[in-house]
């Protein structure tokens, strides 16, 4: 019996994915750098498109895995200590810009230095009223965010897929209506990304967010996908548990971005 | 486990080379692959810094000259200082000595092989993701030496600007060179940040029926340990390296004042990294020290729970410090205090370690194969660059040391003396468990005897010549310093000699090494589950789970 398994972890076949994926991941770096340096786009969006192709290929694997079974309830577990692990480590990564924030927010450089001088906002610098188009969209994140828990409750405790998909339907859309209020917004800014420390802030911290906001509405859409084509049941779902985690991890970004970077620093 | 044993490694049915190495989901390949890699790149490292300590061997600069790097001096010829050069060389070997070679031989080649094995588990929990570390690891290595290679600052090639990447200098380096370098490292960031959440889903999800957590062996304790502080660190440099890359490339301000940003900033977002990151270093060094120390004193080790919660104490502990390594920056004196303080308590824990090792030893029958050495020779010196840490630890003296060669003495007593010495102490415990051959144990010790002689003769002058105020970082020096450097450059060729020398006998080993035909070729008392197992151990492991009587020793009596 030298392959039978006696246990309920999951044992994977050699896989081409994760070599692949290391190969377009320094190929698209490699042409952010070109990119950069005006050299060619190109070799940018060939290996981004490798990444792409990586990430579907290798989650398709993943859920015919799923499909297959292979997920037993103790690697259902792991996965989902996995993504919240995940989760944590994108905390960290906005902890960064937050801290970049609230130092220049609270020690902004001295008098006599240039742009800043002493006082937050700095000088000239005509900030966002958090009362008009950032509290709307803090409204339909919410909003949003509740959306996701009537999808996941429908799921969980009722198996009502109609519901769910109404739900996510719902989540999806009012995901896509922040990223455009976002993108005008951003349109309508009195201050530059480049040349001035608030705008550097701002565009990175807020635009981070944005990023992740367009990761999470593409991670429900599949999901959506996936709901219609049948997955999912009360007992096995963690795809759809874990984009409705990332969500809500968006959504509470979202409003500590809100209170410190628009309404506090404003 | 005795009916898992049919194959071993090199007769995997039916995979052929590609297969087995390229697309592999074995934690054991993988770990094999991380100890390699990080092997061949350890020695491009070593290289660069015997090429710096053949220049520093004389006052005046005779090998890294403007006119073309020599290998043989000729004094003949002019030789204008190639500073570039030299800046370049210290840069990636800090780089890669941190990033790519430490990191990835104890967290993800150790780790990888012996964490899931010691908890009983059959494999990691996302067996494919550990492949796309390890190859992300590799695709950072390949962007960090082409880094070397590109056009960077002062018309040359390569980056020169230290492995911190402080601003302004890293955001003022021309060329492509920088961008590399900085991508380089978000690659090894995503590589270590995917292994830390596998290491971590592995260790809470998949510990052999009974183990509960303050039953796990320290190894793999260390293992999570460091995991966690990967987990909450690196993200954070992800961050700080970004806005380098826009403050370089889209004109954004961070850390720039003509725009109201702060160069300081990066500094302290840096070291909120970089001071886990010493602690990744050195921390599965600990779990490996703790069992071999426990094997070879023929003792169980001494103060099993103080152990884990030291470890705790150290990770927890290590993320508020971060600022003594920015004592001269202009910190307020509260700030400074608040920062001492924190630092000197983190000798607290280590203490409870250092002494739990000895106590260990103490009564124990100890007997001096080659991982006992460099576990011993870790003990001495570790503790050793630890005292100098608590040197340094006081902001009124830093204000003297900062950025001298006693600080590069104090981190390579921790880092080229510790950490460096626990893998090899973990290489001679574990390679006729890895490789099912045994190494000669007269070469383990000639290994062992010229590295530590080797290693102290670089580095001890270095605190002299620290106390003397040579500052780090320079090509050149005054006469005054000659005696010492020389010392320190002798010792860095007899370290690199033993290098060479360990390259030999692992090869020797594998190709004609003894077989070892015992699942447990030291004692008793290398008593956790990887013990229990052939050597080399089989494809798939433990695909019927552990038992509690194969490990739990107190349990089976």
């Amino acid at each position: 019996m030298a392959h039978a398994k006696n246990h309920d972890y999951h044992i994977l076949p050699p896989s081409i994915w994760p070599f692949l994926g290391a190969v377009a991941g320094i190929v698209m770096l490699t042409g952010a750098v070109l990119w950069f340096h005006d050299v060619t786009p190109w070799v940018f969006f060939i290996g981004a498109a490798g990444v792409v192709y990586v990430m579907y290929g290798w989650w398709s694997d993943v859920i015919r895995e799923a499909r297959r079974g292979e997920h037993t309830p103790v690697v259902r577990i792991g996965l989902r200590y996995g993504f919240i692990l995940f989760i944590m480590s994108e905390v960290m990564f906005f902890a960064a810009w937050f801290w970049s924030f609230f130092k220049n927010a609270l020690y902004p450089m001295a008098e006599g230095y240039p742009k800043v001088q002493g006082t937050w906002p700095p000088p000239g610098i005509e900030t966002f009223d958090p009362w008009s188009i950032p509290l709307i969209n803090t409204l339909i994140l919410l909003a949003s965010g509740a959306a996701a828990t009537w999808a996941h409750h429908a799921l969980v405790h009722e198996n009502n897929r109609r519901d769910v998909r109404n739900g996510l339907i719902l989540t999806i859309l009012l995901g896509l209506t922040f990223t455009f209020f976002q993108a005008f917004e951003y349109a309508e800014a009195g201050f530059s990304f480049a040349g001035n420390i608030y705008g550097a802030n701002f565009f990175m911290a807020t635009g981070f967010h944005g990023l992740h906001v367009i990761v999470g509405t593409i991670f429900l859409a599949v999901c959506l996908y996936r709901l219609q084509k049948g997955d999912f049941t009360p007992e096995q779902h963690v795809g759809f548990e874990a984009a409705i985690w990332y969500w809500h991890f968006v959504d509470v970004v979202w409003l500590f971005l809100f209170a410190s970077i628009y309404i506090w620093g404003s | 486990m005795a009916d898992a044993a049919t194959t071993g490694h090199g007769q995997q049915g039916g995979t052929n080379f590609f297969v087995r190495w390229f697309m592999s989901t074995n934690h054991k390949d993988i770990g094999i692959l991380y100890i390699f890699t990080a092997a061949i790149v350890g020695f491009i490292s070593i290289a660069f810094t015997v090429y710096m300590r053949l220049e520093l061997m004389e006052p005046g600069v005779q090998f890294m000259c403007l006119e073309g790097a020599r290998l043989i001096p000729d004094p003949s010829q002019e030789c204008t200082p190639n500073g570039h050069l030299w800046n370049v060389l210290i840069t990636a070997h800090g780089i890669l000595m941190m990033f790519f070679v430490v990191i990835p031989a104890l967290f993800g080649g150790f780790g990888n092989y012996f964490m899931p094995l010691q908890i009983g588990a059959p494999d990691m929990a996302f067996p494919r993701m550990n492949n796309l570390s390890y190859w992300l690891y590799v695709a950072g290595t390949a962007m960090a030496i082409i880094s070397v290679l590109t056009p960077g600052g002062n018309d040359q090639l390569g980056s020169g600007v230290g492995w911190v990447l402080y601003p302004p200098l890293s955001v003022n380096e021309a060329g492509m060179s920088m961008d590399f370098a900085i991508f380089a490292v978000h690659l090894s960031g995503a590589s270590s940040i995917l292994g830390a959440i596998n290491i971590i889903t592995t260790f809470l999800n998949m510990r052999a029926p009974g183990m509960t957590l303050f039953k796990v062996p320290l190894f793999a304790w260390s293992i999570f340990v460091t995991a966690w502080l990967i987990l909450l660190s690196l993200p954070v440099l992800a961050g700080a390296i970004t806005m380098l890359l826009t403050d370089r490339n889209f004109g954004t301000t961070f850390f720039d004042p003509a725009g109201g940003g702060d160069p300081v900033l990066y500094q302290h977002i840096l070291w909120f990294f970089g001071h886990p990151e010493v602690y990744i270093v050195i921390m599965p060094g600990f779990g490996i020290i703790s069992h071999v120390i426990s094997t070879f004193s023929r003792k169980p080790i001494f103060g099993y729970l103080p152990m884990v919660w030291a470890l705790i104490a150290i990770g927890v502990l290590g993320f508020v410090v971060w600022a003594h390594h920015m004592y001269t920056v202009g910190m307020s004196l509260s700030q400074q205090t608040y920062f001492m303080l924190a630092t000197m308590v983190i000798a607290v824990p280590t203490g409870v370690k250092v002494f739990s090792w000895i106590a260990t030893m103490w009564g124990g029958s100890v007997e001096f194969k080659t991982p006992m050495l460099w576990a011993f020779g870790f003990l001495f010196l570790f503790t050793i660059g630890g005292v100098t840490g608590i040197v340094l630890s006081q902001a009124a003296v830093d204000r003297v040391y900062h950025d001298t060669y006693y600080v590069v003495a104090h981190f390579h007593y921790t880092m080229s003396l510790g950490a460096a010495f626990a893998i090899f102490a973990g290489i001679y415990y574990w390679i006729g468990k890895m490789s099912g051959r045994q190494y000669p144990e007269w070469a383990g010790k000639v290994h062992f005897w010229m590295m530590f002689i080797g290693a102290n003769l670089t580095f001890f002058p270095q605190h002299f010549l620290g106390r003397q105020g040579m500052p780090r970082r320079y090509i050149d020096y005054p006469e005054a310093f000659a005696l010492w450097n020389k010392v320190s450059s002798f010792g860095a060729f007899l370290s690199f000699a033993s290098f060479l020398f360990f390259i030999g006998v692992i090869y020797y080993t594998l190709r004609h090494g003894k077989r070892v035909t015992e699942n447990n070729y030291w004692n008793e008392h290398a008593d956790t589950l990887e013990w229990t197992l052939p050597s080399p151990p089989p494809e798939h492991t433990f695909e019927t789970l552990p038992k509690r009587e194969d490990w739990d020793k107190g349990y089976a009596r």
